[in-house]
């Protein structure tokens, strides 16, 4: 997923942190068996699947047959060439989009949470990008940045810039999807971190006031600890989504020029493409464990003074 | 598992997209023949089956043009049209379509190292009973592939084609050139083409990945003439790319042709259209290229078809000089198909290997070779491309690809082909990625020798 924050995700993810503090059980009022039917759906679409795909990753599967081998996949996966690409490439990925998704969006929450003319128009012009589907902004931006062809390249020409080839480039390539990845996904971060800033409660600039505070130690001292289940979740939400990041790489290069831009979702992919199933499963279990490995821990940390 | 669903996410929207494309391309081409999506009089006990192509352009307008012909003569037989997309998407969808049971009656595919993975005695009709397979109809070069144990499964579906090199004869003519039959002619004639300025000497377009393999899979004529047992000990784990000269020789090439800086600008970003379009103005000498991509050329050469021809590509030896030959795909029939739907599919195959269905095929391609069963007669007025290709079949000069001769191809010789040619990493290291890539499949077909 290239819109790494997706809308859902964030809704799901507010209203967790406030009740958080309720602390005491107590029965609910609806007995437990109205858990039956979203019970039976989870197991069957979501538990099957997946512990099955625990099992096909230890085989050699391909759709008519399978036959255990053990952990030869994982093996085969490790020694892939693409793979040492991909896992570098997907940190690199995931790293910087999150963190220009920080950087970015605290900025314009900043921008849109004073008082400026047209406000109302501008967030929604900074949220409009997360609307559109990963895919069409993918092929959108390919066309723009050909190289001979593509607008920005025609627009750098135009004041005396010879412009790179940004998708064509083997050393640029990862970079110019994750420069597409923050245009598209930072309209999220940035209403998150609205929320964040909006529900500062007053008593505390004005406190900073008394005391002669700055714009500077303000937004040090104020904001920035107070804003930071915001961040939290920024963080959070944008990692998930960058490690796991494939659709916009794979409308844009494709994991090319040769695997110069390959992340591991797109190395899964392919091995998936070219029919060797086992091993794609094997990759996907890969992810999952390194995600898991990498995010838990990030969100205790995050989460840890979470005083509400 | 999050990704699992994230993948089949990302097949579907392909898919979609895909379908998008279609749709446009189906509006703009206007005036074909409409395929009947909306049924007709429907009598009762009319039988509607369909029929399932890769969505190229070319191959839509003949698949159009074959069911509108086989409907004047089988009002009772209702045929629609079903499009996939072509490469390794197309790939999938076919395999996951024939496990999942819901395969069109009749579908389009290759042959060679494609259909072997289809696993053809489970999912597949033999059709070695049928008329016009009968013993001396067919070409050697496409029972050859697409045979288990001695039966035929499918049926030819289109007209053979060469791999090598597309080159412009207007650009040869100005300058004085010579068709080159060995390697080293060829980079003279390169350095010839480059010193005139303004024409680029060979075309490449990485932004189609699969073109970036040509200068591979067309040489294979060449190693198999330096080494005529390459296909068996290859597919036996006992010869390798990276460790026979012969078959290293093509990543080399590669890599001789990004160093000397003979390739179009755009190079890294062209698609095959732009390529197609380059080699029939002349912007462009040489196109690595199969011979069957010629079929639709008319649409984009500006009637400057016949200025493109094909040559063998050239080894080392020229007086073996022998094309790499495919054979054309197959017609299908998954073996879900029975009764009623069974019987119409053979009658529309059976259709399809008259000249009259034949005929309905080249209103939509444009031959790029000689057909594959002797039903089937090549008119006089072809193109360029298919009377260069037919002279190599006439005298002989065909060795086939080696897809034909070996079930295992690397699913990433195209990347492979791209990191030669934008200068990543060496031919030398190219061919050995690529022995890696090839061993995965091999091991996935269960291969002996490779565990």
């Amino acid at each position: 997923m290239a819109s790494t924050l997706s809308t859902a995700d964030a809704t799901r993810l507010a209203p967790a942190q406030g009740v958080r503090s309720g602390g005491k059980k107590r029965p609910g009022p609806y007995p437990y068996w109205f858990l039956i039917v979203p019970g039976i759906i989870y197991f069957l679409f979501f538990a099957v699947p997946t512990f099955s795909s625990f099992y096909y990753s230890f085989t050699r599967w391909d759709l008519f047959t399978s036959k255990w081998i053990g952990l030869e996949n994982y093996r085969t996966f490790f020694q892939e060439q693409a793979l040492v690409i991909g896992l570098r490439n997907t940190l690199i990925y995931a790293v910087m989009t999150s963190g220009l998704k920080v950087v970015i969006g605290m900025a314009l929450a900043l921008l849109l949470t004073s008082k400026i003319i047209a406000r109302g128009y501008l967030r929604s012009v900074i949220f409009f990008p997360v609307l559109v589907s990963a895919i069409g902004v993918g092929l959108t931006f390919t066309v723009l940045m050909n190289p001979e062809r593509g607008l920005i390249n025609q627009m750098l020409g135009a004041v005396g810039i010879n412009g790179p080839g940004w998708l064509t480039n083997p050393n640029l390539a990862i970079f110019s999807v994750g420069l597409v990845d923050v245009w598209k996904g930072v309209g999220l971060a940035t209403v998150i971190y609205i929320a964040g800033l909006v529900s500062i409660p007053s008593e505390y600039y004005e406190a900073a006031q008394v005391d002669g505070a700055g714009r500077w130690a303000v937004f040090r001292n104020i904001m920035l600890p107070l804003a930071r289940p915001a961040t939290a979740s920024v963080i959070t939400l944008s990692l998930i989504g960058g490690l796991r990041s494939f659709d916009l790489i794979w409308s844009m290069t494709r994991g090319g020029p040769g695997f110069a831009s390959d992340v591991i979702a797109s190395v899964i992919y392919k091995q998936y493409q070219a029919g060797f199933y086992g091993l794609s499963t094997a990759g996907s279990v890969v992810l999952f464990v390194l995600v898991t490995i990498i995010v838990v821990p990030l969100t205790r940390w995050l989460n840890r003074g979470d005083v509400t | 598992m999050k990704f699992t669903n994230t993948a089949r996410r990302g097949v579907a929207l392909v898919a979609a997209g895909t379908a998008g494309v279609l749709l446009l391309a189906g509006c703009s081409a206007g005036s074909l023949g409409s395929s009947g999506g909306g049924g007709g009089g429907g009598s009762a006990g009319a039988t509607t089956i369909t029929f399932l192509v890769d969505n190229a352009d070319a191959t839509v307008k003949s698949a159009n043009a074959m069911i509108d012909a086989f409907k004047a003569s089988n009002p009772e037989v209702t045929i629609k049209l079903d499009t996939r997309p072509g490469g390794t998407d197309g790939d999938n969808l076919v395999k996951t379509k024939l496990s999942t049971g819901e395969m069109a009656e009749v579908f389009a595919y290759n042959n060679g190292s494609l259909f072997q993975a289809l696993k053809p005695t489970q999912n597949l009709v033999p059709l070695d009973d049928q008329p016009w397979a009968a013993s001396g109809k067919l070409d050697k070069l496409f029972t050859d592939s697409t045979s288990v144990d001695g039966k035929v499964y499918g049926a030819p579906f289109g007209t053979a084609f060469g791999g090598g090199i597309l080159y412009n004869k207007p650009v040869y003519q100005k300058l004085g050139l010579k068709v080159p039959k060995t390697w080293d002619e060829f980079m003279s004639n390169n350095d010839a083409i480059k010193k005139a300025g303004g024409i680029a000497p060979v075309e490449a377009t990485y932004g189609d990945t699969w073109t970036s393999q040509l200068p591979v899979l067309a040489d294979y004529a060449n190693v198999e003439a330096a080494v005529p047992d390459f296909a068996a000990k290859y597919t036996a784990n006992q010869a390798k790319y990276a460790t026979t000269p012969a078959a290293l020789a093509g990543f080399v090439h590669i890599q001789q042709l990004h160093d000397g800086g003979y390739f179009n600008k755009d190079f890294a970003s062209a698609k095959f259209n732009d390529g197609l379009k380059d080699i029939a103005s002349g912007k462009a000498a040489h196109y690595p290229q199969i011979g069957g991509v010629t079929s639709g050329l008319d649409a984009l050469s500006n009637g400057k078809t016949n200025d493109v021809g094909l040559f063998a590509w050239p080894g080392q030896d020229a007086s073996k000089n022998v094309l790499t030959g495919w054979s054309s795909g197959g017609l299908y029939i998954p073996k879900t198909v029975e009764g009623d739907k069974l019987d119409a599919a053979k009658k529309f195959i059976t259709f399809a290997e008259t000249q009259q269905g034949c005929d309905a095929f080249m209103k939509g391609s444009a031959p790029t070779g000689p057909f594959m069963t002797t039903d089937c007669k090549l008119p006089s007025d072809v193109t360029t491309v298919a009377k260069d290709t037919q002279a190599y079949f006439e005298a002989g000069n065909v060795s086939p690809a080696l897809e034909f001769k070996s079930p295992i191809k690397g699913p990433n010789l195209e990347q492979i082909c791209v990191q030669v040619g934008t200068g990543q990493v060496s031919g030398q290291k190219g061919a050995e990625l690529y022995d890696a890539d090839v061993k995965k499949q091999a091991q996935q077909l269960g291969l002996p020798g490779w565990d």
